[in-house]
């Protein structure tokens, strides 16, 4: 029983930041707008947190320089795709190699460094509770904060004006436009939520998952929020699912290899991404859904008709 | 008129000769030294260590050398290319030092002769291409004994990167040296394909703590795991280097790879115009590999203990691989007495009799 818990632990830890990855991302799909350099505004993000974290000492203050950093990475994508009207797909990788070089010059004099403890919800009683205590009232709070930006983007998406534009803009640029809304200012404020979003992912890493810095740490996790975006059909709570699911497995081959359970570890380290295609393949057979859900104008640019 | 141009371009082709010749003389007095690394030096492991050996090499030889290094090559096309720009700029001396760059280094060193080159952990050599690597196996014998003396769980948690003999070799002679002090000792062994995911390591490291590991090796190149471990009130293994500084408590000890004598050594030998090309596979013995940070939390005897079966190994008196020796089907690999030899340890592709699970192909 108690390993059932450690697992769940395990669990949310590899989830949560491709929980803030991924959903920032797709705020930004919504808005018709492609950013491919989540990878690259995460590792920023991730030594910005750090390297602010070890010389405050003081989390908040690296939590906000890693919300900060993302943003400035991403405010550069937007001007460069926005208003200068650059391909969205080359700027997105140029911005991801240009966010890895940059991390690595950062965080010359960060490695070999490391954080301590990130602080945790503690509630009298509720927190001491066996089993689940720790699961559901002992995590750290960065874990809260990510589920409740899931149910705000949700709720945002849903049930506010601002949402309906956003996701206006995203459908067709030129009617919205026509009506009267700065699409590329909307555009803009979208891009800089991802890259917040996307900065704070990847410091839940240097500062709460390891917590050091390396050179490079991310490997790959920004790409796996961006197929998470389209795993989850442009849906926050499906994101968050598709994220646990994805950590779920990558925790569970750890655990069966340890168990000896007889598999060749490399299916077992296949496994997440084969869940990822087939949960795809399985969505995308209906033609319908899946034009409901995209963003019409995804990597669409937009210029206004004079 | 005929004449004062001639002495003109007699004095031109004199100045450029001049030229020319200047900086050569200049390259004589200096040995250029360089290096080609696949990591960031930062990176407190390989990388890192190799770089340790490259500030021996300036501090033994001074104003007589001259060093460059080149950080996070990539294993491929990339490589070769800056082979090939370090030799074209005169080093007289170049080590590549990760596996990848194999071929690419034989290949350039075709093209420059005269250039000497030297690949870390690799087996094609050449007239002017040395190898040189370290045997790891033998610091894992060591700390596996300090491990099944220390758990109390009498499970040793062990994260490996990829199936290839260098890792496989580890395992078993972490496991062997491990039951030779611990007859109930059990490994539990998890594969994370990549030498370097801090995320995924810590997950591991995460995963084997739940399974009720309480000492954990590494076979990857980030102290993540280390880390945890820290976390957890449980004890690891450094690996490469001394990663003291994220497991103050919880590092047992540290397999610590010091390339820097024998960097020192071949440096010196091309100064002395005795380079030959050699294959080199050093360990305790030639100091090439040391068990640094023991922690003082290890009762005495087990420090003592640990300390003989090193020195053994150093001084030649004890394989960490000696029969008799079982295969994990039960098929003989070392008859009684019998010391595995190199070319046996270079094809390890199995666990030893005892170590639970398959392996990956």
């Amino acid at each position: 029983m108690e390993l059932i818990v450690n697992i769940m632990l395990g669990i949310i830890i590899a989830a949560t930041p491709l929980v803030f990855a991924a959903i920032g991302e797709l705020v930004v799909e919504k808005s018709g707008v492609l950013n491919l350099g989540v990878e690259g505004m995460m590792i920023v993000g991730a030594i910005a947190g750090f390297s602010v974290t070890i010389e405050s000492g003081n989390y908040l203050a690296g939590v906000v320089a890693a919300l900060a950093a993302g943003a400035l990475m991403a405010l550069l994508f937007g001007f460069l795709t926005q208003t200068l009207f650059a391909n969205q797909v080359a700027t997105g990788l140029a911005l991801t190699m240009f966010g890895l070089g940059l991390a690595a010059l950062w965080g010359q004099d960060y490695s070999g460094k490391a954080a301590g403890n990130f602080p945790r919800l503690d509630l009298p009683v509720l927190s001491d509770l066996p089993l689940i205590g720790t699961l559901l009232f002992g995590q750290d709070y960065l874990v809260y904060l990510s589920v409740l930006l899931v149910i705000g983007v949700s709720w945002f998406f849903r049930k506010t004006r601002g949402g309906l534009i956003v996701r206006a803009i995203g459908e067709n640029h030129d009617a919205a436009h026509a009506i009267g809304y700065p699409v590329v200012f909307y555009r803009y404020l979208a891009l800089l939520f991802g890259g917040a979003c996307a900065g704070l992912g990847g410091a839940y890493l240097s500062v709460v998952q390891t917590p050091f810095w390396a050179e490079g740490m991310t490997a790959g996790r920004g790409w796996i929020a961006l197929a998470l975006v389209v795993f989850a059909a442009w849906r926050p709570g499906r994101a968050l699912l598709g994220a646990y699911l994805f950590g779920g497995i990558t925790i569970l081959q750890l655990h069966s290899q340890g168990f000896g359970v007889e598999v060749e570890a490399q299916y077992l380290s296949m496994l997440p991404y084969l869940a990822t295609i087939a949960v795809l393949v399985i969505i995308s057979s209906d033609r319908l859904k899946v034009k409901l859900n995209a963003p019409a104008c995804l990597t669409q640019p937009f210029r206004a008709a004079t | 008129m005929r004449y004062q141009s001639f002495t003109r371009l007699a004095v031109a082709a004199l100045a450029a000769a001049a030229f020319v010749a200047a900086p050569a003389a200049v390259q004589a007095k200096k040995l250029k030294v360089g290096f080609v690394y696949v990591g960031p030096i930062g990176d407190h492991g390989w990388t890192y260590q190799h770089h340790q050996g490259l500030l021996a090499v300036k501090k033994a030889y001074g104003d007589k050398v001259e060093t460059t290094h080149v950080e996070n090559v990539p294993e491929g096309p990339d490589a070769e290319r800056v082979t090939r720009q370090l030799a074209q700029q005169g080093h007289d001396i170049i080590f590549t030092t990760s596996f990848g760059f194999m071929n690419p280094t034989i290949k350039v060193a075709k093209q420059f002769p005269k250039v000497k080159f030297e690949h870390s952990t690799g087996f094609k050599r050449s007239k002017n291409v040395a190898t040189y690597n370290i045997r790891f196996y033998e610091a894992r014998y060591v700390n596996g004994v300090i491990a099944g003396k220390m758990t109390k769980s009498n499970t040793i948690g062990y994260i490996a990167s990829f199936p290839i003999p260098e890792v496989v070799r580890g395992i078993n002679a972490a496991y062997l040296g491990a039951k030779s002090v611990n007859p109930n000792v059990k490994f539990k062994i998890v594969w994370v394909s990549t030498w370097f995911d801090p995320g995924k390591e810590a997950d591991a490291a995460k995963a084997l703590a739940d399974q009720g590991a309480d000492v954990i090796f590494q076979h990857t190149d980030s102290p993540a795991a280390m880390k945890l471990a820290e976390q957890r009130g449980i004890s690891a293994i450094g690996q490469a280097s001394n990663m003291k500084a994220f497991g103050p408590k919880a590092q047992l000890a540290a397999a610590v790879n010091n390339w820097a004598t024998y960097y020192v050594a071949r440096v010196k030998a091309v100064m002395d115009g005795t380079w030959k090309s050699t294959d080199t596979w050093g360990g305790l013995g030639a100091g090439t590999l040391k068990i640094a940070s023991v922690h003082e939390r290890i009762p005495a005897d087990v420090r003592k203990q640990a300390a003989k079966v090193e020195a053994d190994i150093a001084s030649g008196k004890f394989h960490p691989f000696t029969g008799p020796l079982n295969k994990q089907d039960g098929k003989p690999f070392l008859k009684a007495g019998e010391k595995a030899s190199d070319g046996l340890l270079a094809g390890m592709n199995f666990y030893v009799q005892g170590v639970e699970g398959s392996l990956p192909k």
